[in-house]
C-alpha cells in the first residue's frame, strides 16, 4: 500500500518518538509513506481561532501539495492535523467559490478530492485481520484503556469516524491481536492538552481524572493515537500523583502496539523515552 | 354559448393588498365567453354566495369561476353555493389567487398580472367542465379497530355505542396497551390502571365488540364502505373459549419466572405460558413458541414437557395450533397503533436516527427508560410500586431525570418534541418523592413544555411542594463510578441559568426517549395506502379541519400514531375519528367525487402501465367478450370505489387511453394554451 504522509509539526518536533513509531510500524505492515514535500502548519494550534481564510488556507496548501503528487489518501497521524486536513477538504469540494478562492492563494490548484486518514484509518485499510495475520506475538500481557481524545471521532459531521462519545476501534483491533482492552469511562473524555500552557493545576485535574479511571477500570496501560494526548497523560503523572493517581500508567500510541505484535523491536519503535517507563512485561 | 360567471374575492385584504382586484375583474370580463366579472370583500359569506346566486339566475350562466382562496378552503363552499342557485356543482371551478399568488409575491404588479393568468386558466377549464353526478356505492356497516391500546379501546366503545358492530384486533396477547403499563396518569395523579381496566373488561364484553387479541391485519383489499380484510390470528396455543383462565398451567409452566416479559419491558419475568399481567383482557394465556420446551422439542419430532397440558382441567391448550386467517368485510378502519419509545442505545436500526452511547443505556442496568420506571413505580410492576433499581434491588436516594433524549435534537436526527416528556417526567419527579421521602429528583431539561389543562399548575407543584431540581440544560455523559463502595453513576450536566457545570451522582437515571411509533406502522399504511411522515407518523387530511380523517376515504386514525400526545388528546381523538366512522357508516349510500379515471376500452392494450402504477389498487386487467361469450380484447378497467382521482394512470398510459373525468387531458391543455396568449 502507497499513501502520502502529513506529520506535522509535533512529529517532526516534540513528538518525533510518535513518528519513529509510526514509520517503523508502517514500515512493517508494508505501507509506504510518501511524505508531502515541503508541507507546511496545518492550521491547528492557532490559525483555526483567529482567522478563518487562513485556517483553510493553511491545510488547502498541504491538500494542494497532495493532489500535485497525484496522492489519493494522506495520512495525517495527529488527529488535529487530521481534522483540520479533513475539514478544509470537505469545504474545498463542496464550495466551488472557495475551491477558486483556495486555489489562487496557495498558488495549486485544490479541488478537494483527498481522502484524509487518522492512524486508525490506515489499520482499518490495511484491514485488522491482514495485521493480526502478520502478528508474530500476541499481546497477551496488555490490558490496554483506547483513548480516543477529543478529536479522533470530533466533530462528529467533520471527521464522520466512528461514534463520536462510544468509539470502539481501536478496541477491535487490539482484541484481534491477543491484547484485552478494558471497559472505562473515559475513551473521549479531554485531557486538559488544550490548557497544557494556560491552566496547569485544570491540566492535572483532567489528567488525573482520565488515568485514574483508566487504573481503576483494570487497565495495564493507555494507548493513544494523538501526540498531544500522549505527551499529556505521559508528562503530567507527577502532578496527578499529587491529587491521588495511585500508581505509573505508561502510555502507548497505538502504532507502538501494532509495532510490538507484529514483530518490530521496542528499540525500533522507540518507546524508551517516555516519561513513565514501560515495564518489561510490556515491551 | 357559454355564460361564464368570475367572482373575484378580495379576502379581506389578503388578496386585495396585493393584487389589484378591480384591474382583475376589467381584464377577466374581456375574455370570451365571460358574461359578468366582479369582486367583493368577502365571496365566502352570506353576501357573497348570494351575489354568485343572483348573477346565476339573472344572466343563466353555466359555468362559474371564484378566484380566491385555495379550493382546500372553499370548494365545497362554492359548489353547494352553485348548486342550491341552479347549476351542476361540477361546473364551478377556483383559481387560487391567495396561497399561490397575493401571499408569496410582494409586487402589487406582478400579483396582479399573475392572478389574471390563473383565472384565465380556470376560465379555460370551466368552459370544457360537464356536468357531474358524485358516485353512489354501498356500505358495510361494520368497523375494524387496529390497535387495542386506550385509542382503540375509546373508538371501538364509542363506534359500538353507535349500534355499529366492530372487529378489534390487538397484535398483543391482551388488550391495554402502553397505558395498561402505566402507574399513575397526569395531571390528576389517578391510578392508570383504574381508569383504564373497566374500559378493557367492557370491550372485551360488549355485544357488539369482537375482540381479536393476538392478532395483526394482513391484507387490506376493497375500498371505503366495502373494506376486505384479512387478519392474521397468530397461534396462540390456547383455545380461549375453553379456557378458564384458571391459571393451573403458567403455575405450573417449568419456565415460570424465569423469560424476560415484554410487557414489563424485560424488567420482570414470566413463564413460558403466560399472562402479561394480571388484569390482562382476555384473561387467558398464551403460550411463547420461542422459549416452550414443548413445543422446541416438537421441531425435533420429541414431546418434552407438556405439563401445562396435563394441568388443564378444560383440555384448552392445543400444541398443534396454527395460524389462522379470517377475511372480514367492514365499512371503516380506525388505525390506533399507538407509539414506542425511541431505541436510545448505540445501535440504531434506522441509518438517519442515532443513539446516544454516551448515556450507556443498555449498558449500564440502573441508566432506564421512562416507560421502565413506570413498571417500576406501578403497583402491578415488578417490584410492586417500591422504586428499586434493576441492578441490585437497592432503594434509589438520588435519580437523575433527562428529558429530550432524541426528541429536539438534530444531531440525533429527530427535531420534533415529544410533547408529554415534560408532563409524566414532572409526575416521575412526585411519585419518586411521595415513596422516597428524603430522595432527590434532579431533572434536566431544555424547556418546560407544560401547555394544557392544570399542566403547568402540575409542574409547578412538583418543583414546589415536592422539591424536584431542576436543571436547565443537557447531560453529555454518564459514567458508571464508585463512590465510598457504592455504585453510582456521575452525570456531567450543565446549568445554564446559572452558567455552570452541574454533576450529579445518581442512583438511577430515567430517560425519556422520543416517542415513535410503533414497529410495523409503515407496513399497515401501505396496506391502507394512507400516508406517513419520515419518522413514520401516519399523515392526517388536514392537519386543523381533517385531523382524524387520511387521505384514504373510509380510513381514519386516532391516537399517538398520528404523533406524540398524552391520554387526554388521544381519547379525545379516537372518540373524534369513532365519530366520523359512525357519520359514515351512518349513511345509506356512500356519495364520491365523480373526478376519476376513465378507460376508453376501446383503444386500450391492456399493457398494464397503469395496472402497476396504480397507487390504491384501483385497476385491473378484464376481459371484453361478446353476447355469446367469445373473447373480443382484454383491457384495464377502474375500479370507480378505489379510484382516488389522482392521475398518475394518465400520465403513464403509452397510448393515451385513459383520461380524468373533470381534468381531462383537453382541459389541462386549454389551461396551458390560454397561458400562451398572455405571453
Amino acid at each position: 500500500m502507497d499513501i502520502g504522509y502529513y506529520p506535522g509539526c509535533a512529529l517532526h518536533g516534540s513528538s518525533n518518538d510518535y513518528e519513529a513509531s509510526v514509520r517503523v510500524c508502517m514500515k512493517a505492515l508494508g505501507v509506504e509513506l510518501n511524505e508531502l514535500e515541503d508541507w507546511i502548519c496545518c492550521g491547528a494550534s492557532a490559525a483555526h481561532c483567529i482567522n478563518k481564510k487562513l485556517s483553510t488556507a493553511l491545510p488547502a496548501r498541504n491538500l494542494g501539495i497532495a493532489e500535485k503528487q497525484n496522492l489519493k489518501s494522506l495520512f495525517a497521524p495527529c488527529p488535529m492535523c487530521s481534522m483540520e486536513l479533513t475539514k478544509a477538504n470537505e469545504a474545498i469540494r463542496s464550495d466551488e467559490a472557495l475551491r477558486k478562492e483556495m486555489s489562487d492563494i496557495v498558488e495549486t490548484p485544490v479541488t478537494g478530492n483527498v481522502d484524509v486518514v487518522n492512524l486508525i484509518q490506515v489499520f482499518q485499510a490495511v484491514g485488522y485481520d491482514a495485521i493480526a495475520e502478520r502478528a508474530t506475538r500476541k499481546l497477551e500481557n496488555f490490558k490496554p484503556a483506547c483513548y480516543y481524545g477529543c478529536l479522533l471521532t470530533r466533530p462528529p459531521k467533520v471527521v464522520k469516524f466512528d461514534d463520536p462519545e462510544e468509539p470502539t476501534s481501536m478496541e477491535e483491533l487490539l482484541q484481534k491481536l491477543g491484547a484485552e482492552p478494558v471497559e472505562w469511562n473515559c475513551k473521549t473524555v479531554c485531557c486538559g492538552g488544550g490548557l497544557t500552557l494556560s491552566d496547569e493545576e485544570g491540566v492535572a485535574a483532567m489528567t488525573y481524572r482520565v488515568l485514574q479511571n483508566a487504573i481503576d477500570s483494570g487497565a495495564n496501560c493507555v494507548v493513544v493515537a494523538c501526540p498531544m494526548c500522549q505527551v499529556n497523560l505521559d508528562m503530567r503523572q507527577a502532578d496527578a500523583k499529587k491529587l491521588g493517581l495511585t500508581k505509573d500508567v505508561p502510555i502507548f500510541y497505538l502504532s507502538d502496539l501494532v509495532g510490538l505484535a507484529v514483530g518490530c523491536a521496542a528499540k525500533d519503535l522507540d518507546i524508551e523515552r517516555r516519561y513513565v517507563s514501560i515495564p518489561k512485561d510490556l515491551k | 354559448m357559454a355564460k361564464i360567471g368570475v367572482f373575484t374575492c378580495w379576502c379581506g385584504e389578503n388578496i386585495a393588498r396585493n393584487v389589484d382586484v378591480d384591474k382583475v375583474s376589467e381584464a377577466i370580463s374581456k375574455l370570451p365567453g365571460v358574461a359578468c366579472s366582479m369582486n367583493y370583500k368577502y365571496m365566502c359569506s352570506e353576501p357573497g354566495q348570494s351575489l354568485i346566486a343572483s348573477k346565476i339566475h339573472e344572466l343563466g350562466l353555466t359555468g362559474v369561476v371564484v378566484a380566491s382562496c385555495s379550493p382546500h378552503m372553499h370548494l365545497k363552499t362554492f359548489r353547494k353555493a352553485c348548486e342550491t342557485a341552479g347549476i351542476n356543482s361540477y361546473l364551478v371551478e377556483m383559481a387560487n389567487i391567495r396561497e399561490q399568488c397575493s401571499w408569496v409575491h410582494n409586487d402589487k404588479e406582478i400579483a396582479t398580472a399573475k392572478a389574471i393568468e390563473l383565472i384565465g386558466m380556470a376560465v379555460e377549464k370551466v368552459r370544457r367542465n360537464h356536468a357531474l353526478e358524485p358516485i353512489k356505492v354501498p356500505v358495510t356497516k361494520r368497523a375494524l379497530v387496529v390497535g387495542a391500546g386506550v385509542a382503540g379501546i375509546q373508538a371501538a366503545l364509542d363506534i359500538a355505542a353507535g349500534g355499529v358492530e366492530v372487529i378489534l384486533v390487538e397484535r398483543e396477547p391482551s388488550v391495554g396497551g402502553k397505558m395498561a403499563g402505566l402507574s399513575e396518569t397526569f395531571p390528576t395523579l389517578d391510578c392508570s390502571q383504574c381508569i383504564l381496566t373497566p374500559r378493557m373488561v367492557e370491550v372485551g364484553q360488549h355485544p357488539n365488540i369482537k375482540l381479536m387479541t393476538y392478532s395483526e391485519v394482513d391484507k387490506v383489499d376493497g375500498f371505503v364502505g366495502n373494506f376486505k380484510v384479512t387478519i392474521r390470528k397468530k397461534a396462540r396455543y390456547v383455545d380461549i373459549a375453553k379456557c378458564t383462565g384458571c391459571g393451573s398451567c403458567w403455575n405450573a409452566c417449568p419456565k415460570k419466572n424465569k423469560i424476560p416479559n415484554s410487557f414489563d419491558y424485560n424488567l420482570g419475568n414470566r413463564g413460558a405460558i403466560y399472562i402479561p399481567f394480571p388484569q390482562a383482557v382476555p384473561a387467558r394465556p398464551t403460550i411463547d413458541a420461542d422459549n416452550c420446551l414443548r413445543l422446541q422439542s416438537m421441531k425435533n419430532g420429541k414431546e418434552l414437557c407438556g405439563i401445562c397440558q396435563k394441568k388443564c382441567q378444560t383440555e384448552a391448550i392445543n400444541f398443534h395450533d396454527q395460524d389462522e386467517f379470517v377475511e372480514v368485510e367492514v365499512g371503516a378502519i380506525v388505525v390506533a397503533t399507538g407509539y414506542q419509545l425511541y431505541s436510545i442505545k448505540k445501535e440504531q436500526e434506522n441509518p438517519n436516527i442515532k443513539g446516544y452511547a454516551e448515556y450507556g443505556y443498555g449498558k449500564y442496568p440502573d441508566v432506564i427508560d421512562s416507560l421502565q420506571f413506570e413498571r417500576i413505580i406501578s403497583a402491578s410492576g415488578p417490584t410492586g410500586g417500591e422504586p428499586k433499581r434493576p441492578s441490585d434491588g437497592k432503594t434509589p436516594k438520588t435519580i437523575v431525570f433527562i428529558q429530550c433524549v432524541g426528541s429536539r435534537d438534530n444531531a440525533k436526527g429527530i427535531t420534533y418534541c415529544s410533547k408529554i416528556c415534560c408532563m409524566y417526567t414532572a409526575k416521575h419527579t412526585m411519585l419518586f418523592k411521595h415513596k422516597v421521602h428524603d430522595g432527590a429528583a434532579h431533572v434536566f431539561y431544555m424547556d418546560i413544555r407544560s401547555g394544557g389543562k392544570m399542566y403547568d399548575e402540575f409542574v409547578r407543584r412538583a418543583i414546589e411542594q415536592d422539591g424536584a431540581q431542576y436543571h436547565r440544560g443537557r447531560v453529555s455523559k454518564i459514567e458508571q463510578v464508585n463512590v465510598d463502595g457504592e455504585k453510582k453513576y456521575r452525570c456531567y450536566g450543565a446549568d445554564t441559568l446559572s452558567g455552570k457545570p452541574c454533576v450529579v451522582d445518581a442512583d438511577m437515571v430515567v430517560l425519556a426517549g422520543a416517542i415513535m411509533p410503533s414497529s410495523g406502522v409503515q407496513q399497515l399504511a401501505q396496506k391502507l395506502s394512507v400516508g406517513y411522515n419520515e419518522y413514520g407518523f401516519l399523515s392526517e387530511s388536514h392537519p386543523k379541519l381533517r385531523p382524524v380523517e387520511t387521505n384514504a376515504a373510509g380510513v381514519f386514525l386516532c391516537g399517538a400514531c398520528q404523533g406524540p400526545k398524552d391520554i387526554p388528546e388521544t381519547v379525545a381523538q379516537a372518540s373524534a375519528a369513532a365519530g366520523k366512522a359512525l357519520i359514515m357508516l351512518s349513511q345509506p349510500m356512500l356519495t364520491r367525487e365523480p373526478e376519476i379515471a376513465n378507460v376508453d376500452e376501446k383503444l386500450c392494450a391492456a399493457c398494464g402501465a397503469c395496472v402497476k402504477a396504480c397507487p390504491y389498487q384501483a385497476i385491473s386487467i378484464e376481459e371484453i367478450r361478446d353476447r355469446k361469450g367469445n373473447f373480443i380484447k382484454n383491457t384495464s378497467r377502474v375500479n370507480p370505489g378505489l379510484c382516488m382521482g389522482c392521475g398518475t394512470c394518465v400520465a403513464v398510459c403509452p397510448s393515451k387511453s385513459v383520461d380524468l373525468i373533470g381534468f381531462t387531458d383537453d382541459q389541462v391543455y386549454a389551461q396551458v394554451e390560454s397561458l400562451a396568449d398572455v405571453f
